[in-house]
């Protein structure tokens, strides 16, 4: 096969690697009004890793996983999934992917059952698969009891699982999670990790976002840290943390910690 | 800490005014809106002074009655109106009590319906000029009766918010509130054709009114006035009596709710029953119409708009008489009223509508869907309300141009309401709220949105207007058909044009429509 066009470089041109990337994010970058929420974002997420974007409260990590996931249209840049342009063939790219927003309502005068069940039809999904998947996920989710509870009647972490078990019914190739284990009991959370993992493990590819650096070194194989809407690090875990534990090296990355004193008066002795 | 609780309501205010331009118009022309009416209620008080004591004294205890019954009644309905100052946000504070209180009374009067009612009480001082002594009870009496409004009407928000915590009573409230609304108009004819019929009978409502909590106060000036201090100083006493009892009833179910956050228990209800999701077609607009219509029986903001149409007819029965012809136009009314009710299906979903974004929903399904939700109750009401009332009246010969009207109107109405509801947003009450409580400043785009859409309405259905015209003009069966027939097809073309071009539209627009609807939090 020749070409009169030299054939493009790594370096130079992430085009390269289209093919393989679960989700490619390329200069994704957003202004509200004065403010420039995410200024050019790139992330190649490889297919089959578990991935996790970190950053400060406002970083930019929820608008940056909103566009790339075409729930906000981007000012500049381009999402691919699995090479399928998010902005160019959106209802493709949706099939390939489960996303988990934060801070958006469901519909939340649904029951349980209902709601999962509506996202699975939405995806055009047939009948006897979406209620057998169903009654799967609300098991593993541990909601089989509260199936038939109104959404609005739940607490904030059977609403974030019910929310996650609408991102998963259509088994997609990539999940994209933001903020998964906020106010999700500790039970739950080791549950929601093991299916996560299963499902890395058979494949599929994950981002989450999430400011627990804990969970994110010991859950994710790869990194992104990111601050005022800028990448200051990405790659495997191990590379971005160096020596250092995964929370050192983001204190260190983010900066911002205050070593003065501060407050004396509100020690007790 | 008096002076804070009003620095925090006063910043609040100004604060909310900052946020949008829209909003700020909005504010500005309710604001304007209320100079008026107070400028007429000055004005009018101010002239009334002229009159004798006797027509003065009913005026004011039939009006002020009527404000603190509104200051008790309104704060209900709209289930927390003005919760800005909720005592549970103070509950981390440890404030005093009476200094909460007093700080409450007063936040209570900052803003426009309490600036309103205070001016308007105390212009009662300049009614009473000729009678200096009067004047000077009014004064006092107006000021008391103006914090009995405040208090009365923080005793009721206190009491009902325990149970506003639950989501079932705020549901049902939400619902059940609007039917006095609704009503309001024939109580107002009733009143007024009271007030027509015998000259006597205003005159003894407020003697009735002036004996009780809510008119004593108003009627002391008067007393004084004619001469009688001790009917002044026992209306006096039962107006202050009231004051006290509610003061110390609002600060024991202060103190009360203070210590008892809002509970709400929900029963574990396990699942298997899928709802319309197990009767609808297993398709994206198949599922679409089911959770629409699953909203329109559940959530009270739609099923409001449900419960209301019954009372339409009732209306429509009696204000026009059995022979009535406003009766006999109820289906094409309701028809126009239910097509309508769509759209604004978006703004209604808020952000939950990012789920439809998520999933990779085609417009086409959307709108389909949605329509179709519409379509499956509304096409029966449409064709009962159209067929009884002819019956009833007893003008079986109209029903083919009734129909036609009708039925025209819906399909028309459902396309329009398609269309619009994929491109224009505004703000509406959020899911939960009460489906009266209109976000400030919103009001102008909404206005804009409807009228205008309403216009494009009329403009589509002008065919079935014209010939439903020609029809009554020449009282020839042949134009009854012709309605029947171009309100079917014309009808059917346009739903299908608004589903089509609505769809295309979402395409393109959808995640701009998440954007917009996430500015509404």
């Amino acid at each position: 096969m020749s070409s009169l066009v030299p054939p493009p470089t790594d370096e130079d041109n992430p085009q390269a690697r289209t093919g393989t990337a679960a989700l490619s994010i390329r200069g994704l970058a957003k202004r509200f009004g004065e403010k420039i929420a995410v200024d050019g974002v790139s992330l190649e997420v490889p297919p089959g890793s578990f991935y996790g974007l970190v950053g400060p409260n406002g970083a930019g990590k929820t608008t940056t996983l909103s566009m790339a996931t075409g729930l906000l249209r981007p000012d500049f840049g381009q999402a691919l999934v699995h090479g399928v342009d998010v902005w160019v063939q959106p209802l493709q790219a949706k099939k390939l992917m489960g996303i988990l927003p934060d801070g958006v309502r469901l519909f939340d005068r649904l029951t349980g059952e209902q709601l999962v069940t509506y996202a699975g039809l939405l995806r055009g999904m047939d009948r006897e698969t979406v209620v057998q998947r169903t009654g799967d996920l609300l098991r593993a989710l541990d909601l089989t009891n509260d199936a038939g509870t109104l959404v609005v009647d739940y607490s904030a972490g059977m609403t974030k699982k019910i929310a996650l078990a609408s991102a998963l019914i259509h088994a997609p190739k990539l999940l994209v999670l933001d903020e998964p284990f906020e106010s999700v009991d500790p039970v739950s959370a080791a549950n929601i990790r093991d299916i996560l993992t299963g499902y890395v493990q058979s494949g599929g590819s994950v981002i989450v976002s999430s400011h627990v650096m804990d969970l994110v070194q010991r859950m994710c194989d790869h990194v992104a840290v990111i601050a005022a809407g800028t990448v200051l690090a990405a790659g495997t875990v191990d590379e971005v943390r160096g020596d250092a534990t995964l929370e050192d090296r983001f204190v260190e990355l983010v900066g911002g910690r205050n070593t003065s004193e501060g407050l004396t008066w509100l020690r007790t002795s | 800490m008096v002076a804070h609780l009003l620095r925090l309501k006063i910043l609040l205010l100004r604060n909310s005014l900052g946020r949008s331009t829209g909003q700020l118009i909005g504010v500005i022309l309710g604001g304007l809106y209320g100079l008026g009416v107070l400028g007429l209620i000055v004005v009018g008080l101010v002239l009334l002074g002229s009159q004798d004591p006797e027509l003065i004294r009913t005026v004011l205890v039939i009006g002020g009655s009527a404000t603190v019954l509104g200051w008790i009644v309104i704060p209900i309905a709209a289930a927390g109106i003005d919760m800005t100052l909720d005592p549970a946000r103070f509950v981390t504070f440890a404030i005093p009590r009476h200094e909460l209180l007093a700080g409450l009374v007063l936040g209570g009067l900052v803003g426009i319906p309490g600036i309103v009612t205070l001016i308007a009480a105390l212009t009662q001082v300049l009614t009473w000029m000729r009678y200096p002594a009067a004047a000077l009870a009014a004064l006092v009496c107006a000021l008391v009766a103006v914090l009995l409004c405040v208090v009365a009407s923080r005793l009721v928000t206190t009491a009902v918010s325990s149970l506003t915590g639950s989501r079932r009573f705020k549901d049902i409230n939400g619902i059940v509130a609007f039917i006095p609304l609704i009503f309001l108009g024939p109580i107002i004819g009733g009143v007024t054709a009271g007030f027509q019929g015998s000259p006597g009978f205003a005159r003894s409502l407020a003697d009735v009114l002036a004996w009780t909590p809510l008119g004593a106060l108003w009627a002391v000036p008067a007393d004084v006035a004619m001469g009688d201090p001790g009917a002044a100083l026992l209306r006096f006493l039962i107006g202050a009596a009231t004051l006290v009892l509610f003061l110390v009833l609002w600060s024991r179910t202060l103190a009360h709710a203070l210590v008892t956050p809002p509970y709400n228990a929900v029963a574990k209800r396990a699942g298997g029953n899928l709802g319309w999701f197990g009767r609808f077609p297993a398709t994206p607009a198949g599922a679409v119409a089911a959770r629409a219509l699953t909203y329109w029986l559940r959530d009270p903001r739609y099923s409001a708009s449900l419960v209301v149409i019954p009372f339409v007819a009732v209306l429509l029965y009696f204000s026009g008489g059995a022979s009535g012809t406003a009766f006999a136009f109820l289906g094409p009314l309701t028809a126009f009223l239910l097509a309508w009710s769509i759209s604004a299906d978006i703004s209604y979903d808020n952000t939950a509508f990012s789920l439809h974004l998520s999933t990779g929903v085609r417009g086409l399904d959307d709108r389909l869907g949605r329509a179709a939700a519409l379509l499956v109750f509304s096409l029966p009401i449409t064709l009962v309300f159209t067929v009884v009332p002819l019956l009833i009246t007893g003008r079986p010969e109209d029903l083919p141009v009734m129909l036609g009207l009708a039925l025209g109107l819906l399909l028309t109405g459902a396309g329009l309401s398609s269309l619009v509801s994929a491109r224009y947003t505004y703000n509406v009450p959020l899911p939960g709220e009460s489906a009266f409580k209109t976000p400030p400043g919103t009001n102008f785009t909404m206005f804009t949105v409807q009228f205008i859409g309403w216009i494009v309405m009329v403009l589509l259905a002008l065919p079935e207007l014209v010939l439903t015209i020609v029809y009554f003009v020449t009282g020839d069966a042949l134009f009854g058909w012709l309605t029947l027939l171009v309100g079917l097809v014309l009808g059917a073309v346009l739903l299908v044009a608004g589903i089509r071009v609505g769809g295309r539209w979402y395409d393109s627009r959808a995640p701009e429509l998440l954007l917009a609807v996430s500015a509404n939090r």
